[in-house]
């Protein structure tokens, strides 16, 4: 089991994550708003998560903290 | 020391070694070229670093570096070198680094002659470069004093984080003098805790800066500058004053035109004029107040500005004497130095005899 | 549960002024992450440049200059003839490095200067609004070449690692990029090299980092990923171009 801890304020909504999770479990939260304006990025189904943070390596922003 | 017959370029070279200069990027232009030549035999004598860089642009932004880092660091250039770092300058004056820039004046403008000139002067003393900021600087009239002033230069970049322009000029590059390098006393300056050199992880990092994109921090920074610009000109300013009591001719004059003015009072003597000489040695701070007290005399009737150019200091007496006497201007451009009795007749003929 | 990925003590916990999906920050991370790893992050001093990453004096946690524009590399040979002991590396963009400092990238690597550089390649000037840099592909359009980058008007795009990698003085110099996982993974090999080799005093170390602008390519942050994979890496290929130490013995 692993888990993805999203810091989504500091999140800008740039979708990195999403195109390279290979679970497609990382998706922009379309019903929120961050404190910047953003829609944040949320990991939709954190039990398919297996911890490989390609989401994290990818972040511009390094809001993304991963544990396994 | 004892006293030793040195060429202007080198003794000015051996000052900042003596002032514990370490760090020296130069690039070659006539008549400097002596100062990095020097430094390239000297520096590794005393485990300094020479470096010759590729360009004087890539020279002040070692400066820059160096002197963030928290070194003594200089480097020398003539003219239109000099007019490459203003950029370099600008930022070290923002970034409130200290460091020592030696122009060795030639003839200008544009590619210009190689022969002595004093024709940067706006250039030296209103910035040079971009913003509100100055620099301070200091004009030698002998290899001796620039031998002093070379090393004051450091103590004063230390003690107020500035740039200091040591203004020579081809002459007092190129000449050979007796110097003596022990005379100068050494001034009591800051330890820099604001330098790069590493947080050692024990405190928050130094940043070396001096962009300020909120226009309120750059003001406040710009204010900081003039405060420090106010106290330098309060303790700094400095002017050699010759024969000008009851003077009836007042001349200013800085670094060698200073010199043959001297021979100047001494045709005066003969001719019965008494001709008086006010000498700049901080062109900035400008000794203002100096020139206002002895213009205002009753016996002075006419005050002088003679330089190596075609006329930029006249600007800054005339500004000091502030209308209460007349106000002129001689001298030669482009690398011709006159002589005291070219100066000695234009100033009688303009004045009208003076008797 | 253990940690398997979080963020380098040695990127200041602040958030970064980039554009949203700007690659910018990823070379952030791996500078950070190499200086933290090396434990040297004390006795490192920075050189920021002017362009996008001029606030990047505000992002690394450790000393750092704000250089003027290009002259980045003589500002840290300034530094670093200072602080030999120190770990000096500059952080440049394209129009910083490629364009008015050039001369200064040229003479720092031909000097063979103990520093590291972290090349950002994204092809375009972004700070000032996209105008063209010396690295637009042709045909490319900015702010500055808004029919398309003419190589019979403006010439040809520079490749950067290239010629310096032809500099007998360089020691190490790679391109990587930075638009998916392995490649960033790669990128972070390149980075941590290139500051080892300063650690070992090896010399002139400059990593080349293709890198994304979305704001000023006009796409969204995904599309400029694509991008750099058809248009950036066919003229600039990856790879290492110079490695002294190749035959070396590690």
């Amino acid at each position: 089991m692993a888990r993805v801890i999203v810091d989504e304020n500091r999140c800008k909504g740039c979708g990195l994550c999403t195109t390279v999770c290979p679970k497609e479990i990382m998706q922009l939260d379309k019903t929120a708003i961050n404190i910047k304006g953003y829609h944040p990025s949320r990991c939709i189904d954190m039990d398919k998560c297996i911890g490989c943070a390609f989401c994290a390596t990818i972040c511009p922003d390094v809001c993304i903290t991963v544990e396994k | 020391m004892a006293k030793q017959l040195m060429k202007g370029n080198e003794a000015i070279a051996e000052a900042a070694i003596q002032a514990g200069c370490r760090h020296f990027f130069g690039y070659p232009i006539t008549p400097q070229n002596q100062i990095p030549e020097y430094m390239s035999r000297r520096m590794p004598q005393v485990s300094g670093c020479f470096l010759q860089a590729e360009s004087e642009i890539a020279a002040i932004n070692m400066v820059y570096g160096a002197a963030g880092a928290g070194a003594r660091v200089m480097t020398s250039s003539s003219s239109p070198g000099i007019a490459l770092k203003q950029e370099g300058i600008s930022y070290i004056a923002g970034a409130r680094l200290p460091a020592v820039i030696v122009n060795i004046v030639r003839g200008g403008p544009g590619l210009g002659g190689i022969q002595p000139a004093q024709s940067d002067y706006f250039q030296s003393t209103r910035g040079g470069g971009h913003g509100d900021y100055r620099t301070l600087v200091l004009a030698p009239a002998s290899v001796q004093e620039a031998v002093e002033l070379t090393q004051e230069a450091f103590d004063l970049a230390d003690i107020y984080r500035i740039p200091v322009i040591v203004l020579g000029d081809g002459m007092i590059g190129q000449m050979m003098e007796p110097v003596e390098f022990g005379k100068y006393k050494k001034r009591e300056v800051p330890d820099k805790e604001w330098a790069s050199t590493g947080t050692e992880g024990k405190r928050k990092p130094n940043i070396i800066n001096s962009l300020f994109i909120d226009p309120d921090d750059l003001e406040k920074e710009n204010i900081k500058l003039m405060n420090t610009y106010e106290e330098i000109a309060k303790n700094e300013t400095r002017a050699e004053i010759t024969n000008a009591e009851d003077c009836e001719i007042l001349i200013v004059a800085y670094g060698t035109t200073a010199r043959i003015v001297k021979n100047v009072i001494k045709i005066g003597e003969k001719n019965g004029v008494k001709i008086g000489l006010i000498r700049p040695i901080t062109l900035w701070p400008f000794p203002s107040e100096t020139i206002a007290k002895y213009a205002s005399q009753s016996s002075v009737n006419s005050v002088f500005s003679v330089e190596l150019s075609t006329g930029q200091m006249v600007d800054d007496v005339k500004i000091a004497v502030n209308g209460v006497k007349p106000v002129y201007f001689y001298g030669r451009t482009g690398g011709v130095v006159p002589l005291p009795e070219e100066i000695y007749e234009n100033v009688i003929k303009k004045t009208g005899g003076a008797k | 549960m253990a940690t398997v990925f979080k963020r380098t003590e040695m990127l200041v916990d602040v958030p970064q002024h980039y554009c949203p999906g700007c690659t910018h920050g990823i070379a952030h991370r791996l500078v950070a992450e190499s200086l933290d790893e090396l434990g040297v992050g004390g006795r490192s001093v920075g050189v920021a440049p002017v362009g996008c990453a001029v606030f990047a004096y505000n992002y690394f946690n450790c000393d750092m200059h704000e250089a003027a524009h290009g002259r980045a590399p003589a500002v840290a040979t300034g530094i670093k003839r200072v602080l030999p002991d120190n770990i000096v590396f500059t952080y440049q963009g394209d129009g910083d490095l490629a364009s008015i400092g050039t001369a200064e990238i040229v003479h720092a690597a031909a000097r063979n200067e103990n520093i590291t550089v972290i090349f950002i390649n994204n092809a375009i000037y972004g700070m000032t609004g996209g105008q063209m840099a010396p690295t637009t592909l042709p045909n490319q359009v900015t702010t500055t070449s808004p029919y398309g980058r003419d190589a019979s008007h403006c010439g040809m795009p520079l490749k950067i690692s290239e010629m310096l990698s032809t500099l007998d003085g360089t020691y190490y110099i790679e391109r990587a990029a930075l638009n998916t996982v392995k490649n960033i993974k790669n990128a972070k090999k390149a980075v941590k090299k290139a500051f080892q080799n300063q650690v070992e005093n090896k010399g002139f170390s400059l990593v080349e980092l293709l890198s994304t602008c979305p704001t000023n390519w006009g796409m969204t942050p995904i599309e400029a990923l694509k991008w750099v994979d058809d248009n950036m890496i066919p003229y600039y290929p990856l790879g290492v171009y110079k490695d002294r130490g190749e035959g070396e013995l590690k």
